[in-house]
């Protein structure tokens, strides 16, 4: 077998293994923390048999290993459970809303990541000059405000001040790509803010850690003008670690979404998790809980496989 | 008479440096030098780090590097004035009628692309050849040079060819487009010495065949003789002499020339061994954790107190990791130490306090031996308070001392290192070493990081310390000619093994076995001629197997 | 030592958010709870915020706040601190299974995103202040580890650190005086953009309504409080993201300047 293969086949077991341990860290974190969750549900007007019942429900009465291993058995089928408050299938309810949280990830996605690279090439192409600084300080700003206070100020000034898009999110299956479109503009815009300040930063110091490469100047003193060696010499060796921060991104974006759906009141994966942790319905935050950490790994295991690729010492080995 | 091909006139260079938390201030780094390159000849710019000879080679390309700006004078090429031409004019001279060797090959060569494209790209770029040509010439190039399997080897990755032979494909890619000179930045200095000779000849083949004009920058004068028609002497951005080889090196008149041309002719007169070994190591055999093979098979050598073994061999020969085992830093699978007729633990935490402190060590990188937010004074008084429990005025005493041991003087007890020059810092190293009264020292590179005459201060403060502490050094070194200043006995060294061990004038001379003759006969030497004698020679040697 | 314009006003800002948090009782002219007017009436000399969606000063609660805010988050950021930093030496030292099982765990954590994380302990756990700041600290310790660790490899390599060991020096030693003094610029750096990501954090949680909870203010609070009035053209809940934002911009500022003026020690002379 090809080196790199053994290599790839090797980071994805590796990231099989991970998402293994993280729902073991999720199951252990709703379980086996101290607090009991039947009273932590029930609150005060728990009565004992009250408790009972529910802990009898809940199988708090089995040892954990069992219990997570029925869990997980159930995952592996598609079984996500049911949901406490209101007993409905899980797997049902989540598949509408996660396919809205990425139809949300996905614009945001299409927009922030050209614009992010767009911008990290300009702030290297007049570093220290003033559309470097320009940038960099618009960007510590936008860093520096949490995802929800971006999209209330948005709200205020794009939608409630100017009277431009509709400040709540809500789309259903009757509205057209258009409608949508328009439904979700601010929470785009609201997203790629927050993702483009860290992706744009990344990909110029990517950028600028090639160029300053000696092999650039070999390139220089070959008489090349500098476009053509941004094609023919920094591209392929910055394409890996672009590639690498989108993808970092792109997992931050998907965490991102949680708390721009609850601003815009959008019917995505975020809000149905954050109404559930307040409802302590732990079998619906267990399952959501685990798809965002598999997305998450995923990214992250995607761009670990682009880095490996993209290595010409690993592609042609000695 | 024509125009030269090259002609500098007044030249001034100058920087912009950021000293962190100060303003950026410009500072001239070349204070206007002259000088001429006829075509075909073979100009050696010699001078130590800072001198700026770097940034006058790269001046003939027009280019500073990172903030350099050239602020006055003319270079002209071919009758222009490039200082003054346009940046598509100076693009039309890069890579066509100048091109440029640098030190590192490995980092010159873009890691993503196969070497043969690199290699014409410059030829192809400037319309100098059609690629088909570009590709035979560059082939043919690569057998000149002496490269294995020339027809593929430009199929290859960077990382797929050995520092050497990229450093020879790096020669190929400056002479692929046939340009009028080719500016050499120290092209050798990164290699083994065995390694140094076949590319150095093969580089001066190269010019003589191709009758290319040829900037030849080093820091090493019996390099540049071998293969330069004159040579400059630079020293702090200005010219201190020009000459032709045989009047720079049999008649230099400068006095600054005159100390190039004698460093590392220390006479150092063999010691006897005396009395009972101090250190013996007995069938030491060692490997990392982890790896499968051995870097040190079977070692067996001796020291005798106040003396010097000097362990000489390439990069990978295992002498490094030698003065690791008898530190205890690294364990040995196999064999024993003997120290002062005890055994010593192979285990650092095991060691008592008495064996640590009359075994101390000295590296090569004086930068990162010394912790940077600690004084000079804190950094030599360590040792006396921890070994011997001195304190206050006592321990103040001492500490100046020693500084005068190592002619530091007053004023430097409350000095940073970072506030040091490269000399200053190996000697406050080693006051640290001295501190603790140790019976021997591991010297492991001491001199290769600094300039010719700062490692000669360096060796004769050592060997004068000798004399006075009668302390005895195990000097690890790759540059056979520090072991004939300061040994009293030698260990060759080669791929983990000890080849051949002796006292020093068993050792230096003949019969030689393979390895110790390709080593000794690979160092240059200062004199005219000598690189075509020792090929000369090789060649009939090889003739007669 | 020339203090930069920039570094200066970030002191200057900072200084002053952790003036009105340690006074605010004295500062706040009214309760934090005190209901002293109308629902969201406009700023007045009276009011000088306005006052919120139930009548309480704005003014009052923004300062109110801003102690909770940064109480919570300074208490997390000692924490992530002490527990991150002492782990990271501690894992890079040791080397060998001590480091592998420590960072190998830490990789668990951080493979989990630290929102969704967070959210899943605060589905089973009351959330009092004492256990917002326990799990923001634990769950940043992470972060705080990989550097501290990083940080400590890369000096721990270096020659001074080697002769220490070779001089038979102990770990405290070699810990406390010979890589301490060295990762001290980095570590305050990050210490400065771990308060950031506290305050940013702490905030999120209170606007999901799992954070601080009221009657007591606290910046994500307030805007959770009074986000309905943006419909109206009330901008009360965008105070506290003013307020956030001017706060982390100035810690910004002055945790670039450290690091900038503290790595001229280690690099060329003088």
């Amino acid at each position: 077998m090809h080196p790199i293969l053994k290599l790839v086949a090797q980071r994805v077991a590796l990231g099989c293994l991970l998402l293994f341990a993280a729902s073991v860290l999720i199951f252990a974190g709703t379980t086996i923390l101290p607090g009991d969750v039947a009273q932590q549900i029930l609150g005060q007007a728990a009565t004992p048999e009250n408790l009972a019942n529910l802990r009898a429900e809940l199988g708090l009465n089995d040892p954990p290993l069992t219990r997570y291993f029925s869990w997980l058995g159930g995952v592996m089928q598609g079984d996500l459970g049911t949901a406490l408050t209101n007993g409905r299938d899980i797997a049902e309810s989540l598949g509408d809303r996660l396919s809205n949280t990425l139809f949300l990830a996905f614009w945001a996605a299409l927009i922030s990541v050209p614009l992010a690279i767009f911008l990290g090439l300009l702030a290297v192409r007049y570093k220290d000059r003033w559309p470097d600084k320009l940038i960099s300080g618009v960007t510590l700003t936008t860093i520096s405000i949490p995802e929800f206070m971006i999209g209330y100020i948005l709200i205020y000034w794009i939608s409630i001040r100017f009277g431009w898009f509709s400040s709540v999110a809500i789309i259903n299956d009757s509205m057209s790509l258009g409608q949508k479109l328009n439904a979700i503009a601010i929470p785009v815009m609201v997203l790629t803010l927050v993702v483009l300040a860290h992706m744009m930063r990344m990909t110029r110091a990517a950028i600028l850690n090639v160029m300053q490469s000696a092999y650039i100047e070999t390139a220089e003193l070959k008489g090349m003008p500098m476009l053509k060696i941004i094609r023919k010499h920094a591209f392929p060796n910055a394409i890996a670690p672009i590639v690498n921060v989108v993808m970092i991104n792109l997992a931050y974006l998907v965490v991102g979404v949680v708390v721009v759906e609850v601003v815009f009141a959008y019917p995505g994966m975020g809000q149905y998790l954050v109404d559930h942790v307040a409802k302590r319905d732990i079998p619906v935050v267990q399952a959501c809980g685990l798809i965002f950490a598999a997305v998450y790994i995923g990214l992250n295991l995607v761009a670990d496989i682009v880095s490996i690729l993209a290595n010409p010492r690993l592609r042609h080995p000695k | 008479m024509t125009d030269p091909l090259l002609k500098v006139r007044g030249l001034k260079i100058g920087a912009t440096i950021y000293p962190p938390g100060e303003k950026s201030r410009d500072i001239e780094i070349v204070h206007g030098v002259d000088f001429d390159l006829e075509k075909g000849k073979v100009l050696g710019l010699i001078g130590e780090s800072g001198a700026g000879k770097s940034t006058i080679g790269l001046a003939s390309m027009a280019y500073g590097r990172g903030g350099v700006e050239l602020t006055g004078g003319s270079v002209e090429v071919n009758g222009r004035d490039i200082l003054k031409s346009g940046i598509r004019d100076i693009r039309r001279l890069r890579g066509a009628e100048v091109t440029y060797v640098s030190q590192s090959a490995a980092a010159s060569f873009n890691p993503a692309k196969k070497i043969m494209e690199q290699v014409i790209e410059a030829a192809v770029l400037q319309g100098k050849f059609a690629r088909r040509e570009a590709e035979d010439r560059a082939v043919e190039l690569f057998r000149k040079l002496g490269l294995p399997d020339p027809e593929n080897i430009g199929q290859r990755y960077p990382h797929q060819v050995s520092g050497g032979q990229l450093q020879r494909c790096m020669t190929a890619l400056a002479l692929c487009p046939q340009p009028d000179l080719v500016v050499f930045d120290e092209p050798t200095t990164a290699l083994d010495v065995t390694t140094q000779i076949d590319v150095l000849a093969a580089i001066k083949e190269a010019i003589r065949d191709t009758g290319v004009a040829a900037l030849y920058i080093t820091h090493d004068l019996a390099v540049v003789a071998q293969v330069s028609d004159h040579i400059m002497v630079l020293r702090m951005g200005e010219m201190v002499e020009y000459g032709t080889v045989d009047q720079i090196i049999n008649a230099p008149q400068a006095e600054y020339t005159q100390a190039l041309v004698s460093v590392r002719s220390i006479k150092h007169i063999e010691k006897q061994p005396t009395g009972t070994p101090m250190l013996k190591v007995e069938g030491i055999t060692a490997r990392y954790s982890g790896t499968d093979f051995d870097v040190l098979r079977n070692i067996n050598v001796e020291m005798y107190p106040g003396q010097t073994l000097a362990v000489v061999g390439e990069s990978g020969s295992g002498k490094s990791t030698l003065a690791r085992v008898i530190t205890g830093l690294l364990p040995p699978s196999a064999g024993s130490i003997t120290f002062d007729g005890r055994t010593l633990t192979s285990n650092l935490a095991q060691r008592p306090r008495d064996d640590l402190r009359e075994l101390q060590m000295i590296y090569q990188m004086a930068d990162t031996a010394m912790n940077p937010r600690q004084t000079v004074g804190t950094i030599i008084g360590r040792p006396l308070e921890f070994y011997f429990g001195l304190k206050g005025a006592e321990k103040q005493r001492r500490i100046q001392e020693l500084l005068d041991e190592i002619e530091l003087g007053e004023g430097f007890q409350d000095r940073y290192p970072a506030e040091l020059s490269g000399g200053q810092k190996q000697r406050v190293c080693i006051a640290r070493a001295l501190a603790a009264k140790p019976k021997l020292i591991i010297c492991d590179e001491v001199t290769s990081a600094l300039d010719p005459l700062v490692a000669d201060g360096i060796l004769k403060l050592l060997l004068n310390l000798q004399k006075i502490e009668d302390v005895a050094y195990l000097f690890i070194t790759h540059d056979l000619a520090t072991v004939k200043a300061i040994a009293d006995s030698i260990a060759v060294m080669y791929m983990g093994e000890v080849v051949r061990y002796g006292p020093k004038s068993q050792v230096l001379s003949p019969p030689f076995d393979d390895y110790t003759d390709l080593l000794l006969s690979s160092v240059p030497e200062m004199k005219l001629g000598w690189l075509e004698e020792v090929i000369e020679h090789r060649k009939m040697e090889s003739a007669g197997n | 030592m020339r203090i930069p314009l920039a570094a200066l006003l970030g002191l200057f800002f900072t200084g002053l958010f952790f003036l009105m948090a340690i006074f605010a009782g004295w500062i706040a002219p009214y309760g934090m709870a005190e209901i002293v007017g109308d629902v969201w009436e406009p700023p007045s000399d009276q009011f000088l915020l306005g006052t919120d969606s139930i009548g309480r000063d704005l003014f009052s609660r923004m300062i109110y706040g801003g102690q909770t805010t940064i109480f919570i988050a300074t208490a997390a950021t000692a924490l992530s601190f002490i527990t991150g930093s002492v782990l990271g030496f501690f894992a890079a030292v040791s080397g060998g299974w001590v480091d592998q099982a420590i960072s190998r765990f830490v990789d668990l954590i951080m493979s989990i995103p630290s929102l969704i994380f967070a959210l899943v302990v605060l589905s089973v756990m009351p959330t009092t202040i004492t256990i917002l700041i326990v799990l923001m600290g634990l769950l940043d310790s992470t972060r705080v580890f990989r550097l501290a660790r990083a940080v400590a490899v890369d000096i721990t390599v270096m020659d001074f650190v080697e002769a220490a060991r070779l001089r038979g020096e102990k770990t405290g030693w070699i810990i406390f005086r010979e890589i301490l003094p060295n990762a001290l610029s980095p570590l305050v750096a990050e210490m400065g953009l771990r308060f950031i990501f506290a305050v940013l954090f702490v905030s999120t949680l209170s606007f999901l309504g799992l954070g601080v909870q009221p009657p007591q203010a606290d910046w994500g609070g307030i805007v959770k409080e009074n986000k309905e009035g943006i419909n109206y053209g009330i901008a009360a809940a965008l105070y506290p993201a003013y307020a956030i934002a001017v706060l982390c911009i100035s810690i910004n500022l002055v945790a670039d300047w450290v690091l900038n003026r503290t790595t001229s020690l280690k690099g060329g002379r003088g």
